[in-house]
């Protein structure tokens, strides 16, 4: 017990004091989620309008599989990754294992299916009246279109922020491809808060994994709260 | 402007439309009137381009609409919509009305003139940054309304405007539809199940029972001249009695309804199976029969008095239950209530007798 306030204080001090060593591992967190949910963005975007308002064969079994998608575990991902960079893999030669990038990258592919398929959600939930009246005021196929992502906004905006709270707060992928490696230069170490976590906690490091946990819980509240600010406008 | 010929609309094995043949004129208010599910949305959205028809045609200022699709933007263009539902975009009222402007490419300067006379032709001046989702439905309709009229359609189409909306709103909305069309010589086509709001704004009433107009022609035609039974209660014709015609000559027949003879108004020869309709403000009650010469003179038993409005509802048994509507004063003053003893008269000129079946 005495361990727990003990690391509650300590923890603080990490925090307050801006400890050098927990604030570059927040930030390369950030830097490496916010990459994915950047590059997942502008796939997952364009990927749902085209299944959205696209009519082909398969496209319910599509949005079937991308929805099942949502549960990938992190690890398979993390291992599929893994075997495709490696240097066995198809992609050994790009050398990307046990990088930032490599983190990235597996990030971008976890979060794909969870951020396309709401985003599918977001723009089949616009009404059917919205949609009549951008018809009938005399929309052409292109202005259609950016109305009803327009008028969608806000949800595909939570699409945005359910992609970067998964990426963030994973740690299979992030562990697998990434190492945990804590080098001498920022870009070439590969510790983030989940890996960071992770390690502490194993070595008894309590103080140091509570303030990474809070850190790491403050972020992913202050994205939804920033959120659901955004929506109630 | 516009015409319909034998539209049909199938959706799977359910037909809303079935071979529905119509003409609206170039500025004219036509009002489609029926029942709730007899397809006024869908013929709405037939003519918008919104669905296409599984059968027939639909021409608008001579197009084809349905088969020219290279026309369909410029045909739609010349159109605007206002739906039962309102519904405005996430934004404000300012964007909700300038957007078909924008999509017209118009000018900055001249989407401001525009939208800003709308509004206050709307009564919505000064409500130009409000969020149009804040809004209530009447002022959301109002926001709908100015966004289909600011692109000066050619067209009005209006699927029941002002249907679940406050009255204040329901005035306001009439009285715009009223003066769209008298300055702008708009082409107004609405679908209403307020048979008065028709008979209020419209030039030509169609009635739409079963995916087909029953009836077309002027409200004074529709509502005093049915051309079926089932039209005749649609428009609120009270009594409506089968029988058949035991005589006729002259334009003058007598109908034998179920034992009782009455005298009416008729094309019809003997042995015709009809329908008469009779208007309850046509029929008088009274104690005693009186001197009513050439009138219809039932006599019968009181069956119930229900009050409806200023007035009272007096239904009576004469064979046929005829009813008939009184003033409070006019009932106490005849001292009737149910069970009561009474003489019903109407003139024949006030039967309207359509043909059975």
């Amino acid at each position: 017990m005495y361990e727990i306030v003990e690391g509650i204080a300590e923890a603080a001090r990490l925090i307050i004091t801006l400890d050098p060593g927990v604030m570059s591992i927040a930030a390369r967190s950030i830097i490496v989620s916010f990459t994915a949910t950047v590059a997942a963005t502008l796939i997952s975007i364009p990927l749902g309008a085209a299944i959205n308002f696209g009519t082909f064969r398969g496209r319910t079994s599509l949005i079937n599989l991308i929805q099942t998608l949502y549960s990938l575990p992190t690890v398979i991902v993390g291992l599929l990754i893994f075997l495709l960079i490696s240097r066995v893999g198809p992609f050994g030669f790009m050398r990307l294992l046990f990088t930032p990038t490599a983190m990235i990258i597996a990030q971008t592919v976890l979060v794909l299916p969870i951020m396309t398929g709401l985003t599918i959600s977001a723009l089949s939930g616009v009404d059917t009246v919205i949609r009549d009246t951008l018809h009938s005021l005399g929309a052409t196929r292109l202005q259609f279109l950016a109305n009803v992502m327009k008028e969608a906004r806000f949800a595909i905006l939570t699409a945005v922020a359910v992609g970067f709270g998964r990426a963030i707060s994973e740690v299979g992928a992030a562990i697998l491809v990434g190492g945990n490696i804590m080098a001498s230069s920022f870009s070439g170490s590969t510790r983030t808060l989940t890996t960071a976590i992770s390690l502490e906690t194993s070595m008894g490091n309590i103080p140091q994994s509570i303030a990474l946990g809070t850190i790491l819980l403050a972020i992913a509240l202050g994205v939804n709260l920033v959120i659901t600010r955004m929506q109630h406008r | 402007m516009i015409e319909c010929i034998d539209v049909a609309k199938r959706f799977g094995t359910t037909a809303v439309l079935a071979g529905l043949t119509a003409r609206i004129e170039a500025g004219e208010i036509f009002a489609i009137i029926g029942p709730s599910g007899s397809g006024k949305s869908t013929l709405l959205r037939l003519i918008d381009l919104l669905d296409t028809p599984t059968e027939g045609a639909i021409r608008v200022g001579g197009t084809d609409v349905h088969r020219e699709p290279e026309q369909s933007l410029a045909v739609r263009r010349k159109m605007g919509m206002v739906f039962q539902k309102p519904a405005v975009f996430n934004t404000t009222v300012y964007e909700n009305v300038a957007i078909g402007l924008r999509f017209r490419g118009e000018g900055k300067v001249a989407i401001r003139e525009k939208v800003e006379d709308v509004l206050r032709m709307v009564g919505l001046a000064g409500y130009e940054e409000r969020r149009a989702r804040t809004l209530s439905g009447g002022e959301m309709q109002r926001v709908a309304l100015a966004r289909a009229m600011v692109i000066e359609p050619e067209v009005l189409l209006l699927d029941e405007p002002t249907a679940n909306l406050d009255p204040v709103s329901v005035a306001l909305i009439e009285d715009l539809i009223f003066r769209l069309n008298r300055d702008r010589g708009t082409t107004i086509v609405f679908s209403t199940h307020d048979m008065y709001q028709g008979q209020r704004l419209a030039h030509r009433v169609g009635v739409l029972m079963k995916g087909m107009f029953a009836q077309v022609g002027t409200p004074r035609e529709v509502f005093t001249l049915p051309a079926s039974r089932e039209v005749a209660r649609f428009v609120g014709v009270e009594n409506v009695v089968d029988g058949v015609v035991a005589a006729g000559e002259n334009g003058t027949s007598v109908i034998d309804a179920g034992g009782i003879r009455i005298r009416a108004h008729s094309p019809f020869g003997a042995g015709e199976a009809v329908s008469l309709c009779i208007r309850s403000e046509e029929i008088r009650i009274a104690v005693t029969s009186g001197d009513t010469p050439g009138r219809n003179i039932l006599p019968g038993t009181v069956t119930s008095v229900v009050p409806r409005g200023p007035f009272s509802r007096v239904t009576v048994d004469c064979g046929v239950a005829l009813s008939s509507i009184l003033s409070w004063k006019a009932a106490d003053s005849l001292g009737i209530g149910e069970g009561s003893r009474v003489v019903v008269s109407f003139s024949p000129e006030s039967v309207h007798v359509v043909r059975r079946g």
